[in-house]
């Protein structure tokens, strides 16, 4: 074995991958050709254990204007406009370097949805930390809301909504998923395909430098351990002020006309962008290193072509609007380079100068790394241990406080006040202030309302039934603003796939993604993959996070979450049976277990529809999602927002057969918790629960029965700031 | 009304200040930061955001360009000059305005809604044409910034008190980064030059929150007048 041999597994090639290039080579490649083929045949870039599965997402429907495949995903949104958008992870990247790696995961977003010519109008967050008791985890979450604040703010684009749990399998592997919204003309969309023989290849946007190599393969494809600290270069330093420049000159080049093609350089640099560009083209490209502008005179032409230097953008641009295109960059004081050329050869040529450095087929390059089958395996029982904080005999009431105080569900006010939700003039509702973010688009005359949600400890107990939740999650909480789903994008955080519980998991997440998506009709128009998410302690918990954007018509016509006057009736609506399987209470006790119900997503469905339509007809008062922590928690949530009691019996649900304790604190899908006028709730069909009023919460559920001041269950529940900054992060 | 809203590299909210220059006064219209000459404009908005990436202190490059120069051209003669956020931190660096804005206390950026109040024996900015005190006057405006701690000498916050140079202050417990006195707002000597911490701009809009801001707009449109 020579050393070229032996290097490829040092970049994360099996020998018979490495068998393989040589073979559709027909010689061995050399030092940059490896480390080219090194990072699109990685799991981050070729989708290798997880493409075959993906085949199953429902993808068409009539509102899609763009499906997976493209930067981002789109649909139309009427007047000719479409909204895009894309959720990704940057997970390994934030758990070696939470502030760049967070921040620079808000970078990549944004430029995969300008990438398509959309400006983006939001984004949102999805996070995920060990306990908050650990040191290692309010450091991480610390810097990750610092990163992604820096980088949103700085920008000019709201961050909306999103979501935070704490739990010990992310202890060691953090996840940071960032989703962007944008809005563009249909006409002016852009596809990323290369095309045009003779067209130019201009690169845009910063300089290359050293940061970042080997991100894809490194960081991104392997697990995470000891030696860690060694791979903090491999991590990419953002500078929004550079992505500002970038964003604006893009959108006026497309604007103009200017460009062929756009497509960002993210993961893997040039060469997963050059790649794909010219394999979605079915064309051949030229790329001369000598011309790429560096921060290091001395590169290599490997380093060059792997480098995850920020902020860059490449082009497709036909030769006589070069001088123009060129300009515009000059205008925005970004750089740009003309760095190669479209060809008809079917091949990726990298040139320094004159000389041939690298040829390889685009063929092999970009779409020959073999798909693999997982050997799935189900795991026998609950993999992740139990650790109880509530003491055993608590009272229902210590139970609630509880409940309001553990972080996952506590108000995240701590984290959301970090960011600028307000830029931009659309956010009709702030973070915490509905259960979806509503963003109004006086183009259209209409709204969008965005959701992002995921349970990863549900998931890890039925990775079927649990997935399926989440989708579920996110058209409820559509429904709460009265909005319509019209498409959904994902981020798949697994542990390794080669392990044959994960690859179970996976496999199974999958299929209920596939199939709460059919059932709802809602198409899947993007997503992004992330494995190899473990800690020497093992794989996170399989977390599926589902990002949907749905219509509203009448921005003006938005329930709240918070209980608006005392008087008003309060109800429950929909097919909610909680048990306490997989709940935050059973996860306090120590009692998590495999097997969750399955939920029943017709019946969802139809309470969804009843509630969209309420609300757009005015009729609901307050209107909110019963989730974590269960119908009590909701309750609290409910009165905390609006500073009014409420007095309720949930006798409807001892009916449906519920313990007192699940009636309480169970959860599953399909319950809305409303308010308002007792007959137009009754008329919905919602069951009355009680009435808005006093200065307590009242819950009676069978023999266990809940008083809690107002003050002392918000003291509770806004606890998270102090538990961040007391100990220290 | 013709109102100029400055864009520099790194603006974040100067389309949203034009849509709030014309529904609160009519025309406006962006300017680019290499143009020396204003076009004419009546009056000019320095809006938020992070001009030039204010990796430098903030504001402390942007009042070196063209276009600013221009603007103190026009503050000189008596124009209404806005400065919003970081526009306030570039007037305070371009010393149209006195002060300086530093790191929040709380050392972290912060978004929320807050209160201001009319700070008491000045003219009522808040009321098109000028007008007398009106302490009932308060608007609630979002905030959101990570330096926007105003501070000056204490001579120098004396001064400005005696002279009716600090236009809004936060309401009591509302204060999101420990600026002395609670000052949210200061203005010029003359008068017409404002400076602001919390985004009138983004309370034009029932659906997005409040419409309170549009009173700034139209009080320092009634300066041009």
């Amino acid at each position: 074995m020579n050393v070229e041999t032996a290097k490829h597994r040092e970049l994360g090639l099996t020998d018979s991958e490495f068998e393989l290039i040589v073979e559709k080579m027909g010689r061995e490649p050399n030092t940059v050709e490896l480390a080219m083929f090194s990072l699109l045949w990685s799991e981050h870039c070729a989708y290798k254990h997880s493409r075959k599965l993906l085949g199953k997402l429902p993808t068409e429907g009539e509102r899609v204007v763009m499906g997976p495949g493209e930067n981002a995903g789109a649909v139309a949104v009427g007047s000719g406009y479409a909204v895009a958008f894309k959720v990704e992870s940057h997970n390994h990247p934030s758990a070696v370097e939470p502030f760049q790696g967070a921040a620079t995961g808000v970078g990549g977003i944004l430029r995969d949805v300008f990438a398509i010519g959309a400006r983006p109008i939001a984004i949102l967050d999805s996070l995920r930390f060990g306990e908050l008791d650990s040191l290692r985890s309010r450091h991480l979450l610390d810097g990750a809301v610092r990163g992604i604040g820096h980088y949103g703010n700085s920008i000019g684009v709201p961050n909306v909504g999103g979501e935070i749990y704490f739990e010990a399998p992310y202890e060691h592997n953090c996840l940071v998923n960032a989703m962007c919204i944008g809005l563009a003309k249909s006409d002016d969309m852009v596809r990323a395909a290369a095309a045009g023989v003779g067209n130019a290849v201009v690169l845009m946007g910063a300089s290359t430098g050293r940061d970042g190599i080997g991100g894809a393969s490194v960081l991104a494809s392997a697990e995470l351990g000891e030696g860690d600290e060694a791979k903090r270069p491999t991590v990419q330093i953002g500078d929004p002020f550079e992505e500002s420049k970038v964003l604006e000159c893009c959108l006026e080049l497309l604007a103009k006309g200017l460009l062929v093609s756009l497509q960002d350089l993210g993961a893997a640099g040039l060469t997963s962008s050059a790649g794909e560009m010219a394999s979605a083209g079915g064309v051949g490209i030229d790329l001369d290193v000598a011309k790429v502008p560096l921060r290091e005179a001395d590169m290599e032409p490997f380093e060059i072509m792997v480098s995850e230097s920020q902020e860059r953008m490449l082009a497709v641009v036909e030769p006589a609007r070069v001088a123009e295109v060129l300009a515009v960059c000059e205008k925005w004081q970004t750089g740009s380079a003309e760095i190669g050329v479209v060809t008809d050869s079917g091949q990726v040529r990298i040139l320094r100068g004159e000389e041939v450095v690298g040829e390889m087929p685009v063929e092999a390059l970009v779409d020959g790394c073999p798909l693999y089958d997982l050997e799935p395996a189900e795991p026998a029982g609950w993999i992740y241990g139990n650790r109880a904080t509530l003491a055993a005999g608590a009272s229902a009431e210590d139970e609630l406080l509880a409940l309001l105080a553990a972080p996952s569900i506590a108000s995240k006010r701590w984290a959301f006040e970090q960011y600028d939700s307000v830029v931009g003039s659309r956010t009709v509702r702030r973070p915490e202030s509905a259960d979806a973010a509503v963003l109004q688009l006086p183009e259209c005359g209409n709204a969008i309302a965005v959701s992002i949600d995921g349970n990863g400890r549900r998931v890890a107990c039925d990775p079927y039934a649990g997935t399926v939740e989440a989708v579920l999650e996110c058209a409820q909480n559509l429904a709460c603003v009265g909005a319509e789903p019209l498409g959904l994008t994902n981020c798949l955080n697994f542990g390794n796939p080669e392990k044959p519980g994960t690859a179970w998991q996976l496999e199974r997440s999958v299929s209920a993604l596939a199939d709460a998506c059919t059932a709802l009709g809602v198409p899947v128009v993007g997503g992004n993959v992330s494995l190899y998410n473990e800690g020497p302690e093992g794989p996170i918990y399989p977390t599926p996070v589902v990002g949907m954007v749905g219509e509203l018509p009448d921005p003006g016509q938005v329930a709240g979450s918070a209980f608006v006057a005392a008087g008003d009736a309060v109800a429950l609506l929909g097919p909610f049976s909680p048990t306490m399987a997989g709940s935050e209470l059973a996860k306090q006790r120590g009692e998590l277990d495999v097997g969750l119900p399955q939920p029943d997503v017709a019946g969802v469905a139809a309470a969804c529809a009843t509630v969209r339509d309420a609300v757009r007809a005015g009729k609901l008062a307050c209107v909110h999602d019963v989730s974590d922590g269960g119908l009590a928690c909701a309750l609290a949530e409910c009165s905390i927002g609006a500073g009014v009691g409420c007095r309720v019996d949930l006798q409807p649900l001892r009916d449906r057969g519920c313990s007192p304790e699940e009636a309480l604190f169970g959860e599953g899908s399909g319950g809305f918790l409303l308010s308002g006028e007792r007959g137009a709730l009754e008329a919905l069909g919602a069951v009355i629960l009680g009435a808005v009023g006093g200065t307590t919460i009242e819950i009676a559920a069978g023999d266990r029965s809940i008083v809690v001041g107002l003050g002392t269950a918000e003291s509770a529940w806004r606890s998270l700031a102090e538990l961040v900054e007391s100990a220290g992060a | 009304m013709i109102w100029g809203v400055l864009q520099f590299p790194g603006s974040c909210d100067e389309r949203d200040a034009v849509h709030a220059c014309r529904l609160a006064s009519g025309e406006a219209r962006l300017v680019w930061h290499e143009d020396r000459d204003l076009g004419g404009v009546d009056g000019v908005v320095v809006p938020g955001g992070f001009s030039y990436g204010d990796y430098l202190r903030a504001g402390a490059i942007a009042r070196f360009s063209p276009a600013m120069e221009a603007v103190a051209e026009l503050a000189a003669a008596g124009g209404p000059v806005l400065g919003i956020c970081n526009g306030f931190q570039v007037l305070c660096e371009a010393g149209l305005l006195p002060g300086a804005l530093l790191l929040n206390e709380s050392m972290r950026f912060v978004c929320r809604q807050v209160e201001l109040v009319e700070a008491g024996s000045i003219v009522d900015l808040t009321t098109p044409g000028g007008g007398q005190v009106n302490q009932s006057t308060s608007l609630s405006i979002p905030a959101k910034h990570g330096e926007g701690r105003y501070y000056a000498p204490e001579e120098e916050l004396d001064r400005l008190e005696a002279n009716g140079q600090v236009a809004y202050r936060y309401a009591p417990g509302q204060n999101p980064n420990g600026s002395a006195r609670d000052i949210a707002g200061v203005r010029s000597e003359a008068g017409n030059v404002l400076g602001l911490m919390p985004h009138p701009e983004h309370a034009v809009d029932p659906l997005t929150g409040s419409t309170d801001g549009l009173r700034v707009f139209e009080a320092m449109a009634a300066v041009a007048a």
